[in-house]
């Protein structure tokens, strides 16, 4: 009894909590549109081909100012990801040039190894600040978790239950798709490229992908909308190459649980079925 | 209050074992024979899923500590690294960081069902005190733990949570140059976070030896508030309590679980998948959800020390409970009025909870400073008054008197 109306009055108190949370989106940017993912939800799984196009408009396109330091080429091969076979893996390390030293200690290139890091485009940060107009360009390997938007009341709490996090993916194809022409009563800084969902609207970034750019041959529309969800679920593996994984005993360690829950539940009823 | 050890070992060795070191009848006595009121309800149970979380967090950090190195330079990539390539170390390492979470959200529940029934009451006041620095000391322990994967938020929150200090006159800024171990936030204060990350739990451990012999000195409070008369108030902790415990255990693993296999990053911060970088500050520097109350009591108070003075205090001021709350009736189900301004209480926590996560401006500021009024008002005025003024219901004769009649 007691235990029930705590429930109620705690279910009362998350919802008084949360209904100032609707003036959430009060900073500016509008909300980027959730997209269908093949990852979303307790079931979802990375779609490989989505993952090797993300990759090619990764290696033509960004690659050239981002780096993805974190991740090196034996992943492409990993179970979870692209579906890369090994010596595809290597063929595609073999493209790089490595800087190595050769066994009398000087400087060499060499081509690359399936256990070789991702090379970055710039030599250090200072270099690819330089180049970009005083702002290095982030690195890759975690992005898609390190972007996000305001989700506000009651979208936060819903979350938990539909296990809604693809914020950041939502993000980056949203901010691919966002840039156009800045409203006349805006004042784009010099060097700022207008993108409607960029926090200030303001990116150093001008706009990356236009339609037909990258080449596919599994017959995917050439649109930046489509390269846009491609290369945002590329970088949703990027930053987490285990998810699959995690989903697969995430649901075994559910069945368990429920199962050994049932199990102690009924051994209490009966240990207490005597007492009064 | 420890039950009468009934205990009489069979096996040679162990019957040469007590009568050197007693350990077996210790045991029994505490775990097995210690009568537990029989009314309890499942709110009682996480006392026993506290004890289980420290493990979890103790365990996986050992693990995680084999893999970590505390430097600047490479925190963050061996975090990352022990992410991608330690075999199952995304599932530690979601383990700890989601665990750091439930540990907290066990440890408020455990909090508040204390304040509901009166468990702080004489003679249970060391123990109450006992929590509280059980809860200061994982309150450290999880900021430290924050600061080592070296992300945006690790970093700031870091430098905005050691400045606290700063606002001490005088010697503030020494202190904070001590604390650092240099002139900002950097490799020598990341080695020493680390250190005392791995020192506290064990610290925490011994103090939670101390709160549980204290428990067992004056036994469980229970949900009449009444304490047990005679033996048909209680049962004996094993079977009983074990397997209540143990139920209601595996029920939070599944809400466990849940974060940690599916929505790993959602008591996360976004920002702390981005290296930490001195020259760039966040937009919004936001601590941990479980620091959000006293960080917006912080920031309510328009100066600096006194805003630190007033953190501090709403969390020692716990400390006084017993002797703020002047009723002489423990449980709130016999307290009509507390039992009100109980829950508000706890909706003015949420609230300020909400508000600080929110940027100190304009209407949330006027919001957080009524809060913060009130959240002090209700140690220091509506307990004490509340205790002389309310007229509390009948109280049943026993417990089992309260149990028959709920049943009837």
């Amino acid at each position: 009894m007691t235990m029930q109306r705590t429930f109620i009055a705690l279910t009362l108190a998350a919802s008084l909590v949360g209904i100032g949370a609707a003036q959430a989106q009060e900073h500016g940017a509008p909300v980027p549109p959730p997209q269908k993912w093949s990852f979303s939800g307790p079931f979802g799984k990375y779609d490989e081909a989505q993952l090797q196009r993300g990759f090619k408009i990764y290696k033509e396109v960004c690659s050239a100012c981002h780096s993805m330091s974190l991740l090196s080429f034996r992943n492409l091969a990993e179970p979870g990801g692209p579906g890369f076979s090994e010596a595809q893996a290597a063929a595609v390390a073999a493209d790089y040039k490595i800087k190595d030293l050769d066994d009398k200690g000087e400087p060499i290139e060499r081509p690359g190894r399936p256990a070789d890091y991702f090379p970055s485009p710039f030599p250090n940060a200072l270099a690819a600040a330089a180049a970009n107009g005083g702002t290095a360009p982030p690195d890759f390997s975690t992005i898609a978790k390190a972007r996000t938007y305001e989700r506000g009341f009651p979208w936060f709490l819903i979350d938990i239950v539909t296990q809604y996090q693809e914020q950041g993916p939502d993000y980056i194809h949203a901010l691919l798709n966002g840039y156009e022409d800045a409203p006349k009563d805006f004042a784009l800084p010099p060097g700022g490229n207008y993108n409607k969902y960029f926090p200030g609207h303001s990116i150093a970034m001008p706009k990356p992908l236009s339609d037909g750019q990258v080449t596919y041959d599994d017959g995917s529309p050439q649109t930046v909308d489509q390269y846009g969800k491609d290369v945002a679920a590329f970088l949703m593996w990027a930053a987490e190459p285990h998810m699959i994984a995690r989903k697969r005993i995430g649901f075994q360690v559910m069945i368990f649980l429920l199962v050994l829950a049932g199990l102690t539940y009924f051994t209490k009823k009966k240990v207490w079925s005597a007492v009064h | 209050m420890s039950g009468h050890s009934t205990y009489q070992p069979q096996n040679p060795v162990l019957k040469w074992l007590e009568t050197r070191l007693p350990i077996g009848g210790l045991i029994h006595s505490s775990f097995v024979a210690y009568p537990t009121p029989k009314n309890l309800n499942y709110w009682w149970t996480f006392g026993g899923i506290l004890s289980f979380m420290l493990g979890v967090q103790i365990i996986t950090g050992i693990v995680l500590a084999m893999h970590y190195t505390p430097h600047v330079d490479l925190a963050f990539k061996s975090v990352e690294g022990i992410m991608r390539d330690v075999n199952y170390g995304w599932l530690l390492r979601y383990l700890h960081s989601n665990g750091a979470s439930m540990f907290f959200i066990a440890v408020y529940i455990h909090i508040f069902r204390g304040m509901y029934y009166g468990s702080y009451k004489e003679p249970r006041e060391v123990l109450w005190i006992l929590g509280v620095i059980i809860y200061l000391l994982m309150m450290a322990t999880g900021f430290l733990g924050y600061t080592l994967p070296w992300g945006q938020m690790s970093f700031w929150g870091a430098t905005v949570i050691t400045n606290f200090f700063s606002a001490i006159p005088g010697v503030g800024e020494t202190i904070v140059t001590w604390l650092w171990g240099g002139y900002a936030v950097g490799n020598p204060t990341l080695n020493r976070f680390f250190s005392l990350h791995y020192l506290l739990p064990f610290v925490i451990a011994g103090v939670v030896v101390l709160h549980v012999w204290a428990l067992h000195v004056v036994g469980q409070n229970n949900p009449t508030g009444i304490e047990p008369k005679s033996d048909k108030d209680t049962v004996p902790f094993t079977p009983y309590a074990t397997v209540k415990d143990g139920f209601f255990m595996v029920v939070f693993c599944l809400f466990f679980a849940w974060f940690v296999f599916y929505i790993p990053n959602y008591l996360g911060h976004a920002d702390n998948y981005i290296v930490a970088n001195p020259a760039v500050t966040p937009q919004h520097i936001v601590p941990e959800w479980y620091y959000l109350p006293f960080y917006a009591i912080l920031r309510a108070i328009p100066d600096k020390l006194l805003g630190v003075l007033a953190l501090f205090g709403s969390i020692l001021i716990l400390a006084f409970l017993p002797w703020l709350d002047t009723s002489r009736v423990r449980s709130a189900r016999y307290r009509p009025l507390y039992r009100q301004f109980f829950w508000l209480f706890v909706l003015v926590c949420l609230g300020l909870g909400w508000l600080g996560s929110k940027p100190a401006e304009g209407i949330y500021t006027v919001l957080a400073r009524i809060l913060t009024v009130y959240y002090f008002a209700h140690f220091i005025i509506i307990l004490p008054l509340l205790g002389i003024f309310e007229k509390a219901k009948p109280l049943p004769n026993s417990i089992s008197d309260s149990v028959l009649g709920a049943k009837a």
